[in-house]
């Protein structure tokens, strides 16, 4: 099934959606429009006809000098009618994706990634933290414009140093707390 | 009697457990023995392989990506080869295709044998892990006969594979062939009815093949709930379609079915290994023909102009690859590993990314192992087969 048939069968199910298909060498390629993401995910999803049941994986890529800069790139599987499909949202630096776990529970985790890698914000996502990099990394590494060899100076934290009066004070509230 | 009132115990299992699999941290919440909540936390070996490879020339990142899943190297390589031979447009020899699916069913028994050896240690069976990686080494020689290299052997390449087989290497293989399913029996023989073995499995971890789907996880795990989902049945590449083989299935989507899918996957796969290597003849083509990639044979080299300028251009600033994309995936051991490749027209590539099916595995854990027993962690980590170089890559 080629990308302007499954346009053709999504279209009366998304009124007012301006899907558009896109240039592939192998499998069907729509661009959604961010703001009917989810509602044509749970049409591919729910269709009879295309049954989209797996998620396979969520990824962007990265077109530096062009305006919207990513493409986040959803690939689809169909197991009922051996199909697969890729979803592509343009979405440029401040702009952001609507999360489709609702659709897919498995949505979660490579949200966070393109997150973690990209800097892309999924809305509503709930729990947006970085995957890969530590907690305290600043940057989205897989942004053409950051360096590929980075020096960063390791991250040192002070001893925890407690005083003698804040110690007693400590012992004191412990022993209030047993008390009771 | 008066009620005891209990607190419930935060445990860190991980990064550095033995039973994790490499450097899975997983934070249990535990009431008793009883798991509350899990959460899972990864990225300890993130090493930025996908970044790496947009520096590096196109052959150049076939090294790399079988870095990612580092027990099913020739799986990654496979389906990155795969994928920038789709964006070239090449066609490879029906000899080529055969060998590279016999490596790739060698790679996926030597993938199941240190799975089946580490998931039976960690419930208890120490002893499986020595028999499991005797016979790993066979495999490994043979990955050293071929490449050289016992781990990473970068033997398929784009356009074809690296080198002609080696002398001996019909040997090598058929001694395995002929000595591994008698093998299996054994593992068998250990296991399957074992009832230790069968009391920490059976009914451990299920989970049903909906959620399967919806968490992503296909592959292994999902046919033994009942999925029968196999990239080489659904979108056969390499040739599959002509090998005659099964897709072993379960039903029941615990950790005892996964076992026996598993182990049910080797005889298959040892079944597609002997016609494959009555295919394959001892000398023949072993690359395409196509002089945009693969290099002029030597002895061109050594006596036509036009030949040496174009090993030249081919080793020092290596081929470009018309501008698209493409998705291609294969059947991994782990599930479904695919390659998303981007390219922009030049002689390197724009985005490389990897479809991790540990990472969809790990990312569904906690809905598996939640209200069990913290022993069972580990069995259930086991039967998934999560490798953390795939999920950090």
């Amino acid at each position: 099934m080629d990308s302007s048939a499954i346009i053709a069968i999504l279209q009366p199910l998304v009124p007012g959606a301006a899907y558009e298909a896109g240039q592939s060498i192998d499998s069907a390629t729509i661009y959604v429009p961010a703001g009917s993401l989810v509602a044509t995910c749970a049409a591919l999803r729910d269709e009879p006809r295309l049954r989209f049941n797996v998620l396979v994986e969520i990824t962007a890529a990265d077109y530096l000098p062009r305006d919207p800069r990513f493409e986040v790139v959803y690939h689809l599987l169909s197991v009922p009618n051996k199909l697969r499909l890729r979803l592509k949202v343009r979405v440029g630096v401040t702009g952001s994706v609507p999360t489709v776990q609702s659709v897919w529970r498995g949505a979660g985790w490579p949200e966070r990634e393109v997150w973690d890698m990209f800097g892309i914000y999924f809305d509503g996502h709930g729990d947006l933290r970085r995957l890969l990099m530590p907690e305290d990394w600043e940057g989205h590494p897989a942004r053409k414009d950051y360096p590929v060899q980075i020096r960063k100076a390791a991250q040192t934290y002070e001893p925890l140093e407690v005083s003698e009066a804040e110690f007693r004070a400590n012992i004191e509230r412990d022993r209030v707390k047993r008390a009771h | 009697m008066a009620e005891i009132r209990t607190e419930t115990m935060t445990v860190n299992m991980g990064p550095q457990h033995p039973s994790t699999h490499g450097v899975l941290r997983l934070v249990l919440e535990l009431d008793g023995e009883v798991i509350q909540s899990v959460m899972p936390t990864i990225g300890y070996l993130h090493t930025g392989i996908e970044k790496t490879a947009e520096q590096k020339k196109w052959q150049q990142v076939i090294p790399l990506v079988e870095r990612m899943d580092y027990l099913a190297a020739q799986s990654n390589s496979l389906s990155y080869a795969l994928c920038v031979e789709k964006l070239l447009g090449l066609e490879m020899p029906q000899r080529v295709k055969d060998i590279r699916v016999l490596i790739a069913e060698l790679q996926r028994l030597a993938s199941h044998l240190i799975w089946i050896g580490t998931h039976a240690m960690e419930i208890g069976a120490v002893s499986m892990l020595f028999y499991a990686v005797r016979e790993r080494e066979l495999l490994l020689n043979i990955n050293e006969l071929i490449a050289g290299f016992r781990f990473f052997p970068s033997y398929i390449r784009i356009g074809g594979l690296r080198e002609d087989l080696p002398r001996g290497f019909h040997d090598a293989v058929n001694a395995f062939l002929d000595r591994f399913p008698g093998k299996i029996d054994e593992f068998e023989g250990l296991l399957t009815k074992n009832d230790i073995f069968r009391r920490r499995t059976e009914g451990v971890g299920a989970i049903t093949l909906e959620n399967a789907y919806a968490w992503g996880l296909v592959g292994p795990i999902a046919r033994a709930a009942g999925s029968d989902y196999d990239v080489r049945k659904y979108f056969p590449y390499c040739g599959y379609e002509t090998y005659d083989f099964k897709v072993p299935m379960a039903t029941e989507g615990d950790v005892y079915a996964r076992y026996r899918v598993r182990v049910a996957e080797m005889r298959e796969s040892v079944k597609i290994c002997r016609q494959a290597i009555q295919r394959i003849t001892p000398i023949g083509a072993w690359a395409c023909d196509d002089r945009r990639v693969v290099p002029p044979p030597k002895d061109q080299v050594y006596s036509e102009m036009e030949a040496l300028i174009q090993h030249f251009l081919i080793y020092s600033q290596g081929f470009t690859v018309p501008a698209g994309e493409a998705y291609v995936p294969v059947e991994g051991p782990r599930g479904e590993h695919g390659c998303f490749v981007v390219s922009d027209g030049t002689n390197r590539p724009w985005r490389v990314k990897m479809r991790p099916p540990s990472f969809m595995a790990i990312q569904a854990l906690p809905g598996v192992v939640q209200g069990g027993l913290i022993a069972d962690v580990v069995a259930v980590i086991g039967s998934t087969d999560v490798v953390m170089g795939d999920c950090d890559r």
